[in-house]
């Protein structure tokens, strides 16, 4: 299956998805654990997808966004931003208010 | 790999001639930066757009050279 096939998969797939380094429990990078952790605090329930484990996805995700880093949060297969756009959404409401709309909390 | 200060600042300039730029380097080690820009390019445009004309104005260098620059953006 081609890649896009597969991202576009697990974005429909998951309502809450994050592309990251690393996996939830053990993010290997400061920017998806920061991400991660914010979700967490929200209490979601999201899919973590470790793009350290497929190099192909790694890239595919990024041209696939038109976004060149990692993590990347879709919820019901719309992007939402990366590490700085999820931290300022959490800090002003926004993010809980995108959750608490789409009834993921 | 590193990118100097100034370089960044350069760059983004060059496509952003209005921005004013405020960036730090968090730890002195030519690529862990925090940057704030403002710019009436900004407006109207989602965070995600004006996330992306920075990494534009970065010419592929984000997520490549340089790792960590985190970026708060505003219009004006």
């Amino acid at each position: 299956m081609e890649i896009k096939k597969i991202i576009e998969n697990l974005i429909n797939d998951n309502e809450v998805c994050l592309f990251m380094k690393g996996t939830p429990d053990s993010p290997q990078c400061g920017f998806s654990m920061a991400v991660s952790n914010v979700l967490k605090h929200l209490k979601v329930n999201f899919k973590g997808i470790n793009v350290l484990e497929d190099e192909k996805l790694r890239q595919g995700i990024k041209k696939f966004s038109d976004w060149p880093t990692i993590p990347q949060l879709y919820i019901k297969s719309e992007f939402i931003g990366g590490c700085d756009i999820v931290k300022e959404m959490f800090e002003n409401g926004e993010l809980k208010k995108i959750f608490e709309d789409k009834k993921i909390i | 790999m590193a990118i100097p200060l100034d370089e960044i600042k350069r760059l983004i300039i060059d496509s952003i001639p209005d921005a004013s730029i405020e960036i730090k380097d968090l730890m002195g080690d030519n690529n862990h930066y925090a940057a704030t820009i403002i710019s009436a390019k900004f407006n109207n445009l989602s965070k995600i757009d004006q996330h992306k004309l920075v990494y534009r104005a970065l010419k592929g260098k984000m997520g490549n050279e340089l790792h960590a620059l985190s970026i708060t953006t505003k219009g004006k």
